[in-house]
């Protein structure tokens, strides 16, 4: 059985520069894989990567996503496909409220998908029962996305989209950051809600504290633009013992 | 472009004659003026001697001055070349035939008044539920009635000299809406105002509708004001409407320009305002090859306030240019306004705004800002704020910015599945929204949004790199 998703021999530049430096990667479904490694090793160009960012150049290698090849899609043809992206830093949309942008954005992957539109009432009960899964208020719907929202506001909402998009394959890049206790711990909860046979996730993350919460099958040490070190749930442990210093100078 | 028409070298008089030689008027405004004295004898009104009066002086005036050019500080972004280079006619006089209203127009859920080609049209309007203490009349028939009142009102606000549109108005409006109203002010009362161009023949026509608006004190209006054509024959609407608001009258006065994409739009719209007064306006401009809308908004009395508020969309070859005039005759009077512009193709944008503060109105409050958004590198937009101040206690500001779509928000949209089209068009929403907002009227917020949607099918494929 193939992996959902595959990654090899991928390079990328930024600005002409190189930063990934040919990564291989598999994860099956069901699975929940993490990429650990320090600032600057490639972790978040990695994620927009996968997501299609402009600026983010592919120079070699494939990545296959459901057997289909991800990076010959535009960015709204791979959220149909079931990839979703939380991001380290959302966005602000002012003017856009945040509960007609969900809808839009569900109904767009809806449509794709061939299935039928939900108009305003079928949506807010959906949205409503997973608002309340992430302690957040309704009346965050009837804001701007994103806008005036606190640190731990703005994940809860990428984990909303999350789940009322219901992707087959999640990346969450530094979700835990910028989060207290409790909010990691509703963020994880969010996340842990979302595990099941049919469905990978990419966990990014610079601390193994994320990893306490979200237990991942695999871990993976991206340094240097490489995958220098894979291994179980234990790896995590050893990194926060030791660091990244070791396996920084072996890159 | 097609070789202008010149007037034949005007040979230089003899050197003893020391008469001045007279001026060189465009073969252009030549033919206007020429126009004019063919259809004197047939222009309504035509037997009272005041009105012909009145379109003599204009006349004069418009032969003094003729069409601007962009060496005329108010026309210095507009060029008025391809309007002066086309030749229109009269609209014929039977265009009688179905008009098809576009959707949005048709549903305002208003009484309606309909002009087809700058003419009333009762077979068009539906005036049976106009409420109670608003009068709705043509001013054709009033002008050939020789209504006293209609001469009172007919450039009262609307001097010919302020532009060559303005005297060409004066000169040969044949029609248009009178709109008195006196009702109470808890009796607030909408009505719908239409023109269509329908260019049916192929010969250019103009058309110069004159309306002559008036609430009596404390009385209440909100007026959807739409132009909307087919057809791809060019034509000028060149519409000039005098609005008088009384002491705490208020008037909101939705605007939508849809014109018909080879036609030329101008609109000069002068408002006077009242102790305490309300002129509250919204202008969204989506159509015509060339649209000039031109606003001016007097404060003639204490605690007034003008409100101008509008958008003009951009596509194609096209361009559209507002510009307005808020003169503070009184003390304690506000005025704020918020102009948006999205330029997608090679469309050309021009904003200008002048804030012109007498000396006695102290505390005046005004605010004015301009932003635009280019969707594609060949767009422009030209902006020029004005703030002219003769009184010490004021508060003036004005602001512009110029910026395209933030492509760190397209990709946010775009990663959560929304193709790039509907994208682009939820922040080209979210930009305009501030100034849409203040459009209160569901239904006719509602067709503005219908006319957006209707520019951005035809725009978004110029949108971009």
């Amino acid at each position: 059985m193939d992996a959902m998703l595959t990654i090899e021999g991928l390079t990328a530049t930024v600005d002409d520069k190189p930063v990934l430096k040919g990564i291989d990667l598999a994860v099956p479904a069901g699975e929940v894989h993490a990429i650990m490694g320090p600032n600057g090793s490639g972790k978040s160009t990695l994620g927009y990567v996968l997501a299609g960012r402009e600026g983010y150049e592919v120079t070699g290698g494939r990545v296959t996503f459901r057997g289909q090849d991800l990076l010959a899609m535009e960015p709204e043809d791979r959220a149909a496909a079931g990839l979703f992206l939380a991001f380290q830093y959302p966005v602000e949309l002012p003017g856009v409220g945040n509960a007609n942008f969900l809808r839009q954005a569900l109904n767009a992957i809806r449509r794709k998908r061939g299935e039928a539109e939900l108009d305003a009432m079928q949506f807010l009960k959906l949205v409503r029962a997973k608002m309340k899964a992430l302690g957040m208020t309704e009346e965050m719907l009837k804001r701007f996305v994103n806008v005036g929202f606190s640190g731990g506001e703005k994940k809860r909402n990428e984990i909303l989209q999350m789940s009322v998009l219901e992707p087959a394959f999640c990346v969450l890049d530094e979700t835990d950051s910028g989060l207290d206790i409790d909010a990691l711990k509703i963020v994880a909860d969010g996340v842990n809600a979302l595990r099941s046979p049919e469905r990978g996730m990419l966990v990014i993350t610079h601390y193994q504290r994320l990893l306490t919460y979200i237990v991942p099958d695999r871990v993976h040490v991206l340094v240097g633009g490489r995958i220098v070190r894979s291994g179980g749930p234990e790896l995590a442990l050893e990194l926060e013992e030791k660091g990244y210093g070791e396996l920084q100078e072996a890159a | 472009m097609a070789s202008s028409k010149r007037l034949p070298d005007v040979t230089s008089p003899a050197k003893d004659t020391p008469a001045a030689p007279a001026p060189l008027l465009h073969p252009a405004a030549a033919a206007y003026l020429a126009r004019h004295d063919g259809l004197a004898e047939h222009l309504p009104g035509h037997r009272h001697p005041w009105v012909s009066a009145l379109r003599r002086r204009a006349a004069e005036v418009f032969a003094r001055q003729g069409f601007p050019t962009r060496r005329d500080e108010a026309w210095r972004y507009t060029d008025l070349r391809a309007l002066t280079e086309t030749r229109f006619d009269e609209p014929l006089l039977a265009v009688d035939r179905p008009v098809l209203l576009p959707d949005g127009i048709a549903d305002a859920a208003a009484p309606r008044l309909v002009f087809l080609d700058g003419r009333f049209r009762p077979d068009l309007s539906d005036l049976d539920s106009l409420p109670e203490g608003v009068r709705v009349e043509s001013l054709g028939a009033l002008l050939e009635a020789g209504e006293e009142d209609v001469r009172d009102r007919f450039g009262a606000l609307a001097r010919a000299e302020t532009s060559a549109f303005v005297a060409l108005n004066a000169m040969l409006a044949e029609d248009g809406a009178v709109i008195t109203v006196t009702a109470p002010p808890e009796a607030a009362a909408r009505l719908h105002l239409v023109s269509v161009g329908s260019a049916s023949g192929d010969r250019p026509v103009a058309f110069h509708p004159r309306h002559l608006i008036r609430l009596a004190e404390g009385a209440r209006l909100t007026l959807f004001d739409s132009a909307v054509g087919e057809g791809t024959t060019p034509y000028l609407n060149n519409t000039v409407a005098e609005i008088a608001l009384a002491p705490g009258a208020r008037l909101t006065h939705v605007r939508l320009q849809a014109e018909a994409g080879r036609s030329f739009h101008v609109s000069t719209v002068f408002a006077e305002v009242g102790e305490r007064g309300e002129y509250e306006s919204f202008v969204l401009a989506t159509g015509a090859r060339l649209a000039r809308n031109e606003v001016h908004a007097t404060l003639a009395g204490p605690k007034a306030a003008a409100h101008l508020n509008g958008a003009q969309l951009g596509d194609g070859e096209r361009h559209v240019d507002t510009t307005t005039v808020i003169t503070h005759a009184a003390p304690d009077c506000a005025s704020r306004q918020t102009f948006k512009s999205v330029l997608a193709g090679r469309s050309r944008a021009v904003f200008q705004g002048k804030i012109h503060v007498h000396r006695a109105a102290q505390k005046t409050d005004g605010y004015q800002m301009n932003q635009a958004l280019l969707l594609s590198p060949s767009a422009e937009i030209d902006a020029k704020p004005q703030l002219e101040i003769y009184a010490d206690d004021v508060k003036c500001s004005h602001g512009a910015t110029v910026g395209e779509l933030d492509a760190d928000q397209l990709f946010y949209l775009r990663s959560r599945g929304l193709p790039l089209r509907e994208a682009r068009a939820i922040l080209i929403e979210a930009f305009l929204a501030d100034a849409l907002e203040a459009v209160e009227d569901e239904a006719f917020r509602s067709a503005l949004g219908q006319a957006t949607a209707g520019w951005w099918a035809r725009a978004h494929t110029e949108a971009g790199a």
